[in-house]
């Protein structure tokens, strides 16, 4: 498709980010730079796709951590699916993007941002292509703050029994949520992998910033089980004023911060 | 009602392969078995799980599955609302949530196991579609209705041992209009649900005061059938709702502003059921009772503007 790598690509996506934030007084900067090396390995490695550019995929992925948003946005810029002005009117009335993906926005394939609501979501759909003898497998990216939602528990509960090897959950395990760490609010919550595992999900833990690793994971099938990659990440991974600081969860940098982040950027990602 | 619906249910699924049902631990079990027998793998039981019933419902729908989702009205309607609004109506997927025993049909298990405002709160939801048939003859077309529609649709069902109303309508059942079951001249009474029984019993004891009573089957209560309910309050001196469904936000509420802005100047007296968690057990008589609804207590106050000499 496009002939970057992976790490070059998610450099330019960080800029890119920076760059829109500079026209809307906060955004999900931080959430979006944790998720940025699984969404592009998911879209430029895992989803099948014809070929063509824009491409159209054959595979599905929802963003269940809507709050994510600039990730995927930046992501579907790359491929061509989203123009560079829809970018450039983000959060305004004259754009179709807003703070959170929205059904029916080229690219995006459920409305989120209400936590605990793509997993559901997602596993009807792997349901279904399996019902329907669809080859087709759905990629979701959730995040670990998020499964605090019931509903959460509720799927990883049934989809095992629903037989859907073509389910890939990727958790974006940044343990950040609004107010604090995870880890420090629910503290029984880690590790997460021994609970997934005993709800019957093929589940294996990887560096989410390094994508070969993500992809690797993703690929592994679980017979007849859905899979699940704990992904561990860094809050605001690429900026270092900006990683693992509650603060940035939403809000964008003065100007001064915004030429220090790039220039941290240009320097390479750590 | 219940019996009804999946009878439909599993003639709709023998034509079309892509009916599912999604059930959370409950399901009208006798009546569903030739479906479960004949479709095991398009009956679903996610278990005790209403959100992810919701959810996993929208995401099948978008792959072009035709979905019930299937619960006790109270749990379809309340646990899982923002899956309701946000994954069925935000996106406008078509599902039908059946929420069964509406109103407080399940009278004996109290006021955790009634909807007695879930017409309310799933009428303020943009795309929602509600529909609340009154006996199982109307729950069959109403289920048909549901199969085709393009939108969320809320399916309220009574529960089982509903009389039949609908043998001698005047009209078929034509989904967003009044269904007139029988035509008069003088009092009009509009109900939906199973309590339309007692719309009947009401007309019964007007007519041997010689007075004439239409009865509708209000069963579409969104999108309501506004020019519908208009022509009625021109045409009858006395209009009545009858409902089983708080005073907040449902039928009565909603035919009270239609009045007021179609400058009507008919009678208008409302029985619904009152804004109070009442906690009392029994047939669902009784609570209708409690609540104030009772043929006698209707029709002595319809009666009584009679004796006063009104119009």
């Amino acid at each position: 498709m496009v002939d970057d790598t992976g790490k070059q690509r998610c450099i330019k996506y960080r800029k890119r980010i920076l760059q829109l934030s500079l026209k809307l007084g906060a955004l999900h900067i931080a959430p979006a730079f944790s998720c940025l090396e699984i969404i592009d390995a998911i879209y430029h490695k895992l989803m099948r796709h014809d070929g063509n550019f824009p491409p159209e995929f054959l595979d599905t992925f929802i963003l269940s951590k809507g709050h994510g948003a600039l990730a995927q946005y930046v992501v579907l810029e790359s491929l061509g699916i989203l123009p560079e002005s829809e970018l450039n009117n983000l959060c305004t009335p004259t754009g179709k993007l807003g703070g959170h993906p929205d059904y029916g926005v080229p690219g995006i394939e459920a409305s989120t941002g209400s936590l605990g609501h793509g997993l559901p979501i997602a596993l009807g759909m792997a349901f279904a292509d399996k019902a329907l003898g669809i080859d087709r497998k759905v990629y979701l990216v959730m995040s670990d703050g998020e499964m605090q939602e019931g509903s959460v528990w509720e799927s990883m509960l049934i989809a095992p029994n629903l037989g859907v090897d073509n389910l890939m959950v990727i958790v974006d395990q940044n343990d950040f949520q609004v107010l604090d760490r995870v880890s420090k609010i629910n503290p029984n919550f880690y590790p997460i992998l021994d609970k997934i595992r005993a709800f019957g999900w093929g589940v294996v833990e990887v560096d989410g910033h390094h994508s070969e690793s993500i992809c690797h994971a993703t690929r592994l099938k679980a017979i007849q089980r859905p899979l699940m990659v704990i992904a561990k990440t860094v809050k605001g991974k690429g900026v270092s004023f900006m990683e693992n600081s509650s603060i940035w969860n939403f809000r964008s940098p003065s100007r001064e911060g915004y030429e220090l982040a790039i220039k941290e950027l240009d320097g390479g990602l750590k | 009602m219940r019996d009804a619906f999946a009878k439909v249910l599993y003639q709709l699924a023998r034509s079309n392969p892509k009916i599912f049902i999604v059930v959370a631990d409950i399901s009208p079990a006798a009546s569903m078995a030739p479906f479960q027998e004949e479709f095991p793998n398009r009956f679903i039981n996610v278990g005790v799980a209403e959100q992810s019933m919701i959810g996993m419902c929208a995401g099948m729908a978008m792959r072009g599955l035709k979905v019930f989702a299937y619960t006790i009205a109270a749990f379809a309607a309340y646990r899982p609302f923002e899956q309701i609004r946000d994954d069925l109506c935000y996106q406008n997927i078509p599902v039908t949530v059946v929420g069964v025993g509406g109103g407080v049909a399940y009278s004996t298990l109290g006021g955790t196991h009634h909807a007695q405002e879930d017409i309310a709160v799933l009428s303020a939801l943009p795309n929602m579609t509600i529909i609340a048939p009154c006996d199982p003859l109307e729950t069959k077309a109403a289920t048909l209705a549901c199969s085709q529609l393009k939108t969320p649709v809320y399916l309220r069902l009574g529960k089982s041992g509903e009389p039949i109303l609908t043998a001698g309508a005047l009209e078929p059942f034509k989904f967003g209009k009044l269904r007139y079951l029988q035509k008069g001249n003088d009092v009009c009474i509009l109900s939906y649900g199973p309590i339309t029984k007692m719309a009947f019993e009401v007309a019964g004891k007007l007519e041997q005061m010689q007075r004439t009573v239409s009865i509708i089957s209000v069963h579409t209560l969104k999108p309501l059938d506004k020019s519908g309910i208009i022509e009625t309050l021109k045409t009858h001196s006395r209009v009545i709702v009858i409902e089983e469904h708080s005073e907040q936000g449902g039928l009565a509420a909603q035919v009270k502003q239609i009045a007021w802005e179609g400058e009507a100047n008919c009678l208008l007296l409302t029985f619904s059921l009152k804004d109070k968690f009442i906690h009392i057990y029994g047939f669902p008589q009784d609570i209708w009772k409690a609540h104030g609804l009772s043929c006698d207590d209707i029709f002595r106050k319809i009666s009584t503007t009679y004796l006063r000499g009104r119009m």
